[in-house]
Protein backbone atom coordinates (compact mmCIF):
# COMPACT_ATOMS: atom_id res chain seq x y z
CA UNK A 1 0.00 0.00 0.00
CA UNK A 2 1.50 3.43 -1.34
CA UNK A 3 2.50 5.31 2.35
CA UNK A 4 1.05 9.55 2.04
CA UNK A 5 2.55 11.65 4.06
CA UNK A 6 1.41 15.43 3.81
CA UNK A 7 3.28 18.10 5.57
CA UNK A 8 1.12 20.89 6.92
CA UNK A 9 -2.48 21.22 8.04
CA UNK A 10 -4.10 24.54 6.31
CA UNK A 11 -6.55 24.23 3.60
CA UNK A 12 -4.08 22.73 1.13
CA UNK A 13 -2.84 19.59 3.25
CA UNK A 14 -6.44 19.29 4.57
CA UNK A 15 -7.64 19.03 1.27
CA UNK A 16 -5.15 16.52 0.15
CA UNK A 17 -5.94 14.23 2.71
CA UNK A 18 -10.07 14.63 1.97
CA UNK A 19 -9.04 13.51 -1.87
CA UNK A 20 -6.73 10.95 -0.54
CA UNK A 21 -9.38 9.47 1.87
CA UNK A 22 -11.93 9.66 -1.00
CA UNK A 23 -9.52 8.10 -3.65
CA UNK A 24 -8.44 5.41 -1.80
CA UNK A 25 -10.45 4.50 1.43
CA UNK A 26 -8.26 2.98 3.84
CA UNK A 27 -5.26 4.13 2.74
CA UNK A 28 -2.00 4.72 4.72
CA UNK A 29 -2.20 8.29 5.51
CA UNK A 30 0.13 10.16 7.90
CA UNK A 31 -0.44 14.07 8.39
CA UNK A 32 2.33 15.81 10.22
CA UNK A 33 2.19 19.47 11.70
CA UNK A 34 3.88 21.27 14.15
CA UNK A 35 0.44 23.24 14.68
CA UNK A 36 -1.45 21.94 17.72
CA UNK A 37 -4.86 23.02 16.58
CA UNK A 38 -4.53 21.05 13.24
CA UNK A 39 -7.13 22.20 10.16
CA UNK A 40 -8.91 25.55 11.17
CA UNK A 41 -9.85 28.68 8.76
CA UNK A 42 -6.81 31.16 9.27
CA UNK A 43 -8.86 33.86 7.22
CA UNK A 44 -10.81 33.91 9.47
CA UNK A 45 -8.73 34.93 12.18
CA UNK A 46 -9.39 38.50 11.22
CA UNK A 47 -12.80 37.90 12.28
CA UNK A 48 -12.20 36.42 15.55
CA UNK A 49 -9.64 39.40 16.22
CA UNK A 50 -12.73 41.56 15.90
CA UNK A 51 -15.03 39.54 17.94
CA UNK A 52 -17.12 38.99 14.87
CA UNK A 53 -16.69 35.07 15.85
CA UNK A 54 -15.67 32.90 18.91
CA UNK A 55 -12.61 30.53 18.49
CA UNK A 56 -14.80 27.52 18.16
CA UNK A 57 -16.29 29.36 14.61
CA UNK A 58 -12.87 28.76 13.01
CA UNK A 59 -13.31 25.44 12.95
CA UNK A 60 -15.53 23.87 10.22
CA UNK A 61 -16.82 20.73 10.15
CA UNK A 62 -17.30 20.41 13.87
CA UNK A 63 -21.02 19.26 13.16
CA UNK A 64 -19.97 16.89 10.57
CA UNK A 65 -18.08 13.84 12.03
CA UNK A 66 -19.49 12.31 8.31
CA UNK A 67 -16.39 13.70 6.95
CA UNK A 68 -14.85 10.56 8.38
CA UNK A 69 -11.30 11.24 7.18
CA UNK A 70 -8.94 7.98 7.48
CA UNK A 71 -5.63 9.88 8.55
CA UNK A 72 -3.31 9.46 10.97
CA UNK A 73 -2.30 12.72 12.64
CA UNK A 74 1.44 13.31 13.57
CA UNK A 75 2.10 16.31 15.88
CA UNK A 76 5.74 17.58 15.62
CA UNK A 77 8.29 19.82 13.50
CA UNK A 78 10.29 18.05 10.57
CA UNK A 79 13.77 18.49 10.87
CA UNK A 80 14.80 16.67 8.10
CA UNK A 81 13.73 15.89 4.44
CA UNK A 82 16.08 12.90 2.64
CA UNK A 83 14.64 12.56 -0.71
CA UNK A 84 16.68 9.65 -1.53
CA UNK A 85 16.16 7.23 1.14
CA UNK A 86 12.03 8.68 1.11
CA UNK A 87 12.15 9.71 4.53
CA UNK A 88 11.64 12.62 6.75
CA UNK A 89 12.72 13.22 10.40
CA UNK A 90 9.61 14.92 12.90
CA UNK A 91 10.57 16.06 16.01
CA UNK A 92 10.22 14.53 18.68
CA UNK A 93 8.25 11.72 16.82
CA UNK A 94 10.77 9.86 14.84
CA UNK A 95 11.59 8.79 11.11
CA UNK A 96 9.11 8.27 9.14
CA UNK A 97 9.12 6.67 5.51
CA UNK A 98 6.85 7.87 2.92
CA UNK A 99 6.33 6.57 -1.29
CA UNK A 100 4.90 9.93 -1.83
CA UNK A 101 5.30 13.17 -0.25
CA UNK A 102 3.40 16.56 -0.09
CA UNK A 103 4.81 19.80 1.56
CA UNK A 104 2.26 21.94 2.52
CA UNK A 105 4.16 23.59 5.02
CA UNK A 106 2.26 27.28 4.27
CA UNK A 107 3.91 30.71 4.48
CA UNK A 108 5.19 32.83 7.98
CA UNK A 109 5.39 36.68 8.63
CA UNK A 110 8.25 38.69 7.42
CA UNK A 111 9.66 40.43 10.50
CA UNK A 112 10.78 43.83 10.46
CA UNK A 113 15.24 44.26 9.29
CA UNK A 114 15.70 45.97 12.94
CA UNK A 115 16.18 45.00 16.12
CA UNK A 116 13.37 44.71 18.68
CA UNK A 117 11.40 41.62 16.87
CA UNK A 118 11.18 39.37 20.29
CA UNK A 119 10.26 42.56 22.45
CA UNK A 120 6.64 42.28 24.11
CA UNK A 121 4.27 44.17 22.56
CA UNK A 122 5.68 42.47 18.88
CA UNK A 123 3.00 41.23 17.76
CA UNK A 124 1.61 39.47 14.16
CA UNK A 125 -0.84 37.50 12.53
CA UNK A 126 -0.12 33.92 11.28
CA UNK A 127 -2.12 31.96 13.25
CA UNK A 128 -4.31 31.36 15.87
CA UNK A 129 -1.76 31.50 18.97
CA UNK A 130 -0.66 34.67 17.64
CA UNK A 131 -4.59 35.96 17.40
CA UNK A 132 -4.53 34.20 20.97
CA UNK A 133 -1.79 36.62 22.30
CA UNK A 134 -2.76 40.21 20.85
CA UNK A 135 -6.37 39.26 22.53
CA UNK A 136 -4.70 37.97 25.62
CA UNK A 137 -2.56 41.85 25.60
CA UNK A 138 -5.55 43.62 24.06
CA UNK A 139 -7.38 45.08 27.85
CA UNK A 140 -3.76 46.76 28.23
CA UNK A 141 -3.01 48.50 24.90
CA UNK A 142 -4.34 51.71 24.12
CA UNK A 143 -2.45 52.11 21.20
CA UNK A 144 -0.96 50.18 18.60
CA UNK A 145 1.38 51.03 15.67
CA UNK A 146 0.40 48.55 12.30
CA UNK A 147 2.86 48.60 10.02
CA UNK A 148 2.07 47.03 6.37
CA UNK A 149 -0.29 47.44 3.56
CA UNK A 150 -2.07 44.63 1.88
CA UNK A 151 -4.60 42.32 3.27
CA UNK A 152 -2.41 41.46 6.33
CA UNK A 153 -1.84 44.67 7.57
CA UNK A 154 -5.04 46.20 7.36
CA UNK A 155 -6.97 43.06 9.14
CA UNK A 156 -5.02 44.10 12.14
CA UNK A 157 -5.58 47.85 11.69
CA UNK A 158 -9.10 46.72 11.83
CA UNK A 159 -8.77 43.90 14.43
CA UNK A 160 -7.49 46.40 16.75
CA UNK A 161 -9.70 49.38 15.99
CA UNK A 162 -12.69 46.93 16.91
CA UNK A 163 -11.10 46.03 20.46
CA UNK A 164 -11.07 49.57 20.65
CA UNK A 165 -7.28 50.17 21.01
CA UNK A 166 -5.96 53.61 19.25
CA UNK A 167 -4.42 52.50 15.62
CA UNK A 168 -1.40 54.46 13.86
CA UNK A 169 -0.73 52.62 10.24
CA UNK A 170 2.14 53.10 9.19
CA UNK A 171 2.32 52.85 5.01
CA UNK A 172 5.73 52.42 3.01
CA UNK A 173 3.79 54.34 -0.26
CA UNK A 174 1.90 57.44 -1.07
CA UNK A 175 -1.31 55.86 0.00
CA UNK A 176 -2.75 51.98 1.04
CA UNK A 177 -1.67 48.96 -1.03
CA UNK A 178 -0.40 51.37 -3.92
CA UNK A 179 1.02 48.24 -5.98
CA UNK A 180 -2.96 47.09 -6.05
CA UNK A 181 -4.75 49.81 -5.70
CA UNK A 182 -4.92 52.81 -7.56
CA UNK A 183 -5.26 55.92 -5.82
CA UNK A 184 -8.62 56.80 -5.98
CA UNK A 185 -9.46 53.51 -4.50
CA UNK A 186 -7.55 53.62 -1.79
CA UNK A 187 -8.35 56.81 -0.93
CA UNK A 188 -11.70 55.80 -0.37
CA UNK A 189 -10.53 53.14 2.08
CA UNK A 190 -8.65 55.77 3.62
CA UNK A 191 -11.30 57.93 4.26
CA UNK A 192 -13.30 54.74 6.15
CA UNK A 193 -9.95 54.12 8.66
CA UNK A 194 -9.95 58.18 9.55
CA UNK A 195 -13.61 58.14 10.14
CA UNK A 196 -12.87 54.90 12.41
CA UNK A 197 -10.41 57.25 14.22
CA UNK A 198 -7.16 55.33 12.25
CA UNK A 199 -4.28 57.90 12.02
CA UNK A 200 -2.49 57.33 8.65
CA UNK A 201 1.12 58.11 8.33
CA UNK A 202 2.08 58.01 4.72
CA UNK A 203 5.81 57.37 2.94
CA UNK A 204 6.64 56.27 6.73
CA UNK A 205 8.76 53.57 7.80
CA UNK A 206 10.26 52.23 11.28
CA UNK A 207 13.69 53.02 11.85
CA UNK A 208 13.65 51.76 15.74
CA UNK A 209 11.18 50.23 18.33
CA UNK A 210 11.80 52.04 21.29
CA UNK A 211 11.77 49.50 24.72
CA UNK A 212 11.62 49.76 28.15
CA UNK A 213 12.23 46.65 30.62
CA UNK A 214 11.65 44.26 27.62
CA UNK A 215 8.19 46.30 26.79
CA UNK A 216 7.70 48.22 23.28
CA UNK A 217 6.91 51.74 24.87
CA UNK A 218 6.91 53.42 21.07
CA UNK A 219 8.67 53.17 17.44
CA UNK A 220 10.76 56.53 16.16
CA UNK A 221 10.27 56.68 12.06
CA UNK A 222 11.75 57.55 9.06
CA UNK A 223 10.90 61.30 9.66
CA UNK A 224 12.20 61.45 13.10
CA UNK A 225 8.82 61.51 14.67
CA UNK A 226 8.58 59.48 17.64
CA UNK A 227 4.62 57.63 18.26
CA UNK A 228 4.20 56.51 21.22
CA UNK A 229 2.41 52.76 21.75
CA UNK A 230 2.01 49.71 23.62
CA UNK A 231 1.91 47.23 21.04
CA UNK A 232 3.57 46.86 17.69
CA UNK A 233 2.29 44.74 14.67
CA UNK A 234 3.86 43.65 12.09
CA UNK A 235 2.08 42.49 8.62
CA UNK A 236 4.55 43.60 6.25
CA UNK A 237 4.02 40.49 4.19
CA UNK A 238 4.71 36.71 4.01
CA UNK A 239 7.62 34.82 2.80
CA UNK A 240 6.95 30.65 2.21
CA UNK A 241 8.56 28.09 4.22
CA UNK A 242 10.73 26.05 2.29
CA UNK A 243 13.78 25.93 4.52
CA UNK A 244 12.97 22.13 4.35
CA UNK A 245 12.52 21.42 1.29
CA UNK A 246 16.14 23.65 0.44
CA UNK A 247 18.28 21.87 2.49
CA UNK A 248 16.82 18.35 1.03
CA UNK A 249 18.08 19.96 -2.32
CA UNK A 250 14.72 20.71 -4.13
CA UNK A 251 14.53 23.08 -6.46
CA UNK A 252 13.40 27.11 -4.89
CA UNK A 253 13.10 30.57 -5.73
CA UNK A 254 10.26 32.33 -3.81
CA UNK A 255 8.56 29.24 -3.12
CA UNK A 256 9.13 25.13 -3.93
CA UNK A 257 9.17 25.08 -7.51
CA UNK A 258 7.13 22.96 -8.98
CA UNK A 259 5.83 22.13 -12.73
CA UNK A 260 2.02 21.91 -13.91
CA UNK A 261 1.58 18.39 -11.73
CA UNK A 262 2.81 20.32 -8.52
CA UNK A 263 5.94 18.36 -8.62
CA UNK A 264 8.87 19.05 -7.32
CA UNK A 265 11.79 18.40 -8.85
CA UNK A 266 12.01 15.06 -6.99
CA UNK A 267 9.13 13.04 -8.75
CA UNK A 268 7.98 11.50 -5.30
CA UNK A 269 7.82 14.76 -3.52
CA UNK A 270 4.93 17.47 -4.52
CA UNK A 271 4.14 20.66 -3.03
CA UNK A 272 0.96 23.11 -2.86
CA UNK A 273 -0.80 26.49 -1.24
CA UNK A 274 1.51 29.34 0.01
CA UNK A 275 4.72 26.93 -0.70
CA UNK A 276 4.00 26.39 -4.37
CA UNK A 277 5.22 28.14 -6.58
CA UNK A 278 3.75 27.13 -9.80
CA UNK A 279 4.88 27.20 -13.50
CA UNK A 280 2.39 28.42 -15.62
CA UNK A 281 3.26 26.96 -19.43
CA UNK A 282 0.97 29.59 -21.22
CA UNK A 283 3.17 32.20 -19.64
CA UNK A 284 6.60 30.63 -18.99
CA UNK A 285 6.28 32.09 -15.30
CA UNK A 286 6.29 30.61 -12.40
CA UNK A 287 3.81 32.36 -9.46
CA UNK A 288 2.61 31.73 -5.49
CA UNK A 289 -1.31 32.82 -4.56
CA UNK A 290 -1.69 33.41 -1.29
CA UNK A 291 -5.42 32.27 -1.61
CA UNK A 292 -7.17 29.98 0.22
CA UNK A 293 -9.42 28.71 -2.78
CA UNK A 294 -6.38 27.83 -4.95
CA UNK A 295 -4.92 26.75 -2.17
CA UNK A 296 -7.53 23.98 -1.73
CA UNK A 297 -7.82 23.12 -5.62
CA UNK A 298 -3.98 22.53 -5.36
CA UNK A 299 -4.46 20.27 -2.47
CA UNK A 300 -6.49 18.43 -3.97
CA UNK A 301 -4.68 18.33 -7.77
CA UNK A 302 -1.13 17.39 -5.91
CA UNK A 303 -2.80 14.70 -3.84
CA UNK A 304 -4.69 13.24 -7.48
CA UNK A 305 -1.29 12.97 -8.70
CA UNK A 306 0.52 11.64 -5.77
CA UNK A 307 -1.69 8.38 -6.47
CA UNK A 308 -0.72 8.15 -9.76
CA UNK A 309 -3.14 10.23 -11.77
CA UNK A 310 -2.12 12.54 -14.63
CA UNK A 311 -3.86 16.18 -13.38
CA UNK A 312 -2.73 19.43 -14.88
CA UNK A 313 -3.01 22.43 -12.19
CA UNK A 314 -5.66 24.11 -14.37
CA UNK A 315 -4.79 27.78 -13.30
CA UNK A 316 -8.03 30.15 -13.21
CA UNK A 317 -7.49 33.82 -12.89
CA UNK A 318 -7.32 34.95 -9.11
CA UNK A 319 -9.90 36.27 -7.47
CA UNK A 320 -10.66 36.99 -3.92
CA UNK A 321 -13.07 39.04 -2.65
CA UNK A 322 -12.53 41.09 0.40
CA UNK A 323 -14.00 43.80 3.02
CA UNK A 324 -11.77 46.16 3.31
CA UNK A 325 -12.50 49.28 5.95
CA UNK A 326 -16.09 48.34 5.52
CA UNK A 327 -15.81 48.42 1.42
CA UNK A 328 -16.36 45.07 -0.54
CA UNK A 329 -14.33 44.75 -2.94
CA UNK A 330 -13.49 42.30 -5.71
CA UNK A 331 -9.84 41.86 -6.77
CA UNK A 332 -9.99 40.02 -10.35
CA UNK A 333 -7.02 38.90 -12.89
CA UNK A 334 -3.69 41.24 -13.19
CA UNK A 335 -4.82 44.86 -11.72
CA UNK A 336 -1.06 46.29 -10.21
CA UNK A 337 1.22 48.23 -11.05
CA UNK A 338 4.23 45.36 -10.84
CA UNK A 339 6.53 44.10 -8.67
CA UNK A 340 8.52 46.40 -6.17
CA UNK A 341 11.82 46.64 -6.75
CA UNK A 342 13.65 43.96 -4.95
CA UNK A 343 10.61 42.46 -3.68
CA UNK A 344 11.12 38.97 -2.14
CA UNK A 345 7.84 38.39 -0.35
CA UNK A 346 4.28 37.84 -0.76
CA UNK A 347 1.34 39.06 0.85
CA UNK A 348 -1.67 36.73 2.48
CA UNK A 349 -5.24 37.08 0.95
CA UNK A 350 -3.23 38.15 -2.47
CA UNK A 351 -1.92 36.32 -5.56
CA UNK A 352 1.53 37.06 -7.67
CA UNK A 353 -0.62 37.46 -10.53
CA UNK A 354 -2.20 40.30 -9.75
CA UNK A 355 1.06 42.59 -9.71
CA UNK A 356 1.30 41.71 -13.09
CA UNK A 357 1.78 44.50 -15.92
CA UNK A 358 -0.11 43.07 -19.02
CA UNK A 359 -0.08 44.94 -22.03
CA UNK A 360 -3.71 47.07 -21.18
CA UNK A 361 -5.36 49.95 -20.95
CA UNK A 362 -6.44 50.98 -17.69
CA UNK A 363 -10.49 52.33 -17.94
CA UNK A 364 -12.23 53.36 -14.51
CA UNK A 365 -15.06 54.86 -13.03
CA UNK A 366 -16.14 55.59 -9.44
CA UNK A 367 -18.74 57.76 -7.00
CA UNK A 368 -17.87 58.36 -3.47
CA UNK A 369 -18.66 54.70 -2.44
CA UNK A 370 -17.80 52.67 -5.18
CA UNK A 371 -14.93 52.19 -8.11
CA UNK A 372 -14.75 50.16 -11.37
CA UNK A 373 -11.40 49.43 -12.57
CA UNK A 374 -10.93 47.23 -15.62
CA UNK A 375 -7.74 46.70 -17.79
CA UNK A 376 -8.57 46.29 -20.91
CA UNK A 377 -6.35 44.27 -23.31
CA UNK A 378 -5.81 43.87 -27.20
CA UNK A 379 -9.12 41.46 -27.24
CA UNK A 380 -9.83 40.22 -23.91
CA UNK A 381 -10.27 41.98 -20.03
CA UNK A 382 -7.06 40.97 -17.94
CA UNK A 383 -8.13 42.29 -14.64
CA UNK A 384 -10.65 44.29 -12.62
CA UNK A 385 -11.11 45.74 -9.47
CA UNK A 386 -14.58 46.21 -8.33
CA UNK A 387 -15.33 48.11 -5.08
CA UNK A 388 -18.75 48.71 -3.49
CA UNK A 389 -21.56 47.62 -5.55
CA UNK A 390 -20.27 44.25 -6.11
CA UNK A 391 -23.24 43.20 -9.11
CA UNK A 392 -20.69 43.47 -11.90
CA UNK A 393 -18.04 40.99 -10.11
CA UNK A 394 -19.61 37.70 -11.34
CA UNK A 395 -20.13 38.58 -14.65
CA UNK A 396 -16.66 40.01 -15.02
CA UNK A 397 -14.89 37.07 -13.54
CA UNK A 398 -16.65 34.88 -15.98
CA UNK A 399 -15.59 37.30 -18.81
CA UNK A 400 -12.08 37.55 -17.49
CA UNK A 401 -11.81 33.76 -16.67
CA UNK A 402 -13.38 32.67 -20.13
CA UNK A 403 -11.07 35.38 -21.67
CA UNK A 404 -14.47 35.84 -24.29
CA UNK A 405 -13.75 38.78 -26.96
CA UNK A 406 -14.42 42.12 -26.00
CA UNK A 407 -13.67 43.36 -29.07
CA UNK A 408 -17.57 44.77 -30.21
CA UNK A 409 -17.47 46.83 -27.01
CA UNK A 410 -13.44 47.37 -26.75
CA UNK A 411 -14.20 50.87 -27.97
CA UNK A 412 -17.21 51.56 -25.88
CA UNK A 413 -15.08 50.82 -22.35
CA UNK A 414 -11.97 52.62 -23.25
CA UNK A 415 -14.22 56.34 -23.94
CA UNK A 416 -17.60 56.51 -21.85
CA UNK A 417 -16.16 55.51 -18.72
CA UNK A 418 -19.91 56.84 -17.25
CA UNK A 419 -21.51 53.64 -18.53
CA UNK A 420 -18.37 51.41 -18.01
CA UNK A 421 -20.64 49.00 -15.44
CA UNK A 422 -23.45 49.01 -17.55
CA UNK A 423 -21.62 47.74 -21.14
CA UNK A 424 -19.70 45.02 -19.07
CA UNK A 425 -23.45 43.42 -18.04
CA UNK A 426 -25.07 44.19 -21.25
CA UNK A 427 -22.64 42.33 -22.68
CA UNK A 428 -21.85 39.60 -20.30
CA UNK A 429 -26.10 39.23 -20.43
CA UNK A 430 -25.65 38.71 -24.34
CA UNK A 431 -23.09 36.54 -23.98
CA UNK A 432 -24.68 34.62 -22.32
CA UNK A 433 -27.79 34.11 -24.52
CA UNK B 1 -44.67 18.77 -9.58
CA UNK B 2 -45.92 22.27 -9.13
CA UNK B 3 -47.80 23.77 -6.08
CA UNK B 4 -49.95 27.10 -6.62
CA UNK B 5 -49.16 30.31 -4.36
CA UNK B 6 -52.26 31.10 -2.08
CA UNK B 7 -50.78 34.50 -2.39
CA UNK B 8 -49.51 37.13 -4.68
CA UNK B 9 -46.94 38.61 -2.26
CA UNK B 10 -43.25 39.03 -3.75
CA UNK B 11 -41.97 38.78 -0.20
CA UNK B 12 -43.68 35.69 0.20
CA UNK B 13 -43.17 34.52 -2.98
CA UNK B 14 -39.38 34.58 -2.06
CA UNK B 15 -39.28 33.50 0.80
CA UNK B 16 -40.51 30.25 -0.21
CA UNK B 17 -39.12 29.95 -3.91
CA UNK B 18 -35.33 31.60 -2.63
CA UNK B 19 -32.61 29.16 -1.49
CA UNK B 20 -29.14 30.23 -0.40
CA UNK B 21 -26.28 29.39 -3.55
CA UNK B 22 -22.67 29.51 -2.39
CA UNK B 23 -20.23 30.40 -4.27
CA UNK B 24 -17.03 28.17 -2.99
CA UNK B 25 -14.30 30.12 -4.40
CA UNK B 26 -15.17 33.17 -2.85
CA UNK B 27 -15.27 31.18 0.59
CA UNK B 28 -12.46 31.25 3.57
CA UNK B 29 -14.22 28.92 5.82
CA UNK B 30 -14.77 31.63 8.20
CA UNK B 31 -17.93 30.33 9.64
CA UNK B 32 -19.52 33.69 10.19
CA UNK B 33 -22.70 32.04 7.98
CA UNK B 34 -23.33 29.41 10.27
CA UNK B 35 -22.52 31.31 13.74
CA UNK B 36 -25.24 34.10 13.00
CA UNK B 37 -28.35 31.43 11.42
CA UNK B 38 -30.78 31.68 13.59
CA UNK B 39 -31.73 27.61 13.91
CA UNK B 40 -27.70 26.67 13.37
CA UNK B 41 -27.76 25.16 9.73
CA UNK B 42 -24.36 24.58 9.12
CA UNK B 43 -24.07 26.80 6.10
CA UNK B 44 -20.35 26.54 5.85
CA UNK B 45 -20.20 23.58 4.91
CA UNK B 46 -22.69 23.93 1.65
CA UNK B 47 -20.25 26.57 0.88
CA UNK B 48 -17.29 24.16 1.16
CA UNK B 49 -19.56 21.50 -1.03
CA UNK B 50 -20.68 24.39 -3.37
CA UNK B 51 -24.35 22.51 -2.61
CA UNK B 52 -27.57 24.96 -2.58
CA UNK B 53 -29.30 25.27 1.07
CA UNK B 54 -31.79 23.24 0.84
CA UNK B 55 -32.31 22.38 4.31
CA UNK B 56 -36.13 21.82 4.95
CA UNK B 57 -35.48 24.14 7.94
CA UNK B 58 -34.47 27.03 6.42
CA UNK B 59 -36.46 29.86 6.88
CA UNK B 60 -34.54 32.24 3.54
CA UNK B 61 -34.06 35.28 6.17
CA UNK B 62 -30.56 36.00 4.71
CA UNK B 63 -28.87 36.84 7.30
CA UNK B 64 -25.96 34.25 6.12
CA UNK B 65 -25.96 36.46 3.42
CA UNK B 66 -25.97 39.62 4.18
CA UNK B 67 -23.14 38.59 7.04
CA UNK B 68 -20.75 37.17 5.29
CA UNK B 69 -18.09 39.35 4.45
CA UNK B 70 -16.79 37.54 0.89
CA UNK B 71 -20.01 37.87 -0.92
CA UNK B 72 -19.90 34.35 -0.96
CA UNK B 73 -23.86 33.59 -0.36
CA UNK B 74 -26.78 35.01 -2.51
CA UNK B 75 -30.10 33.99 -3.39
CA UNK B 76 -31.59 31.92 -6.57
CA UNK B 77 -35.03 31.00 -6.91
CA UNK B 78 -36.46 27.63 -7.58
CA UNK B 79 -39.66 27.47 -9.57
CA UNK B 80 -40.82 24.07 -7.90
CA UNK B 81 -43.55 26.30 -5.54
CA UNK B 82 -44.65 28.36 -8.51
CA UNK B 83 -47.73 28.52 -9.78
CA UNK B 84 -47.76 26.86 -13.26
CA UNK B 85 -47.88 29.27 -16.09
CA UNK B 86 -51.06 28.63 -18.37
Amino acid sequence: MTRYVIIGTGVAGFSAVQTLSSLEPGANITQVSDDPHGFYSRPGLAYYLTGEIPEKQLFPFLKRGKLNLDVQQVSGRVTHLDPQSHSIVINPAGTLVYDRLLLATGAKSVPLDIPGGDLHGVVKLDNLEDTRKILSMIRRTKTAVVIGGGVLGIELVEGLGAQNVKVNYLLRGDWYWSNVLAEAESRMLERNLVHDGVTLHHRTEIVEILAKKGKVTGVRTSKGDIIRCDMLAVGIGVKACIELAQAAGLKTDRGILVNEYLQTSEPDIFAAGDVAQIFDPSSGYSSIDNLWYPGRKQGRVAALNMAGQNQIYQRTVAINVLLLAGVMTSIIGAVGSGREEGQAYTTRGSSETWQQLPNTIATESGTAVSQLRLMVGEQTLLGALVMGDQNISRPLRELINNQVDITPIRDQLLHSSAELGQCVMDYWIKTKR
Amino acid sequence: MKYPLSSESHHLRTLITGHVVPEPERCIQCGICSFNCPIGIDVRFHAWTGEYVEDPTCLTCGECIERCPRGVLHFETTELYLEEKE
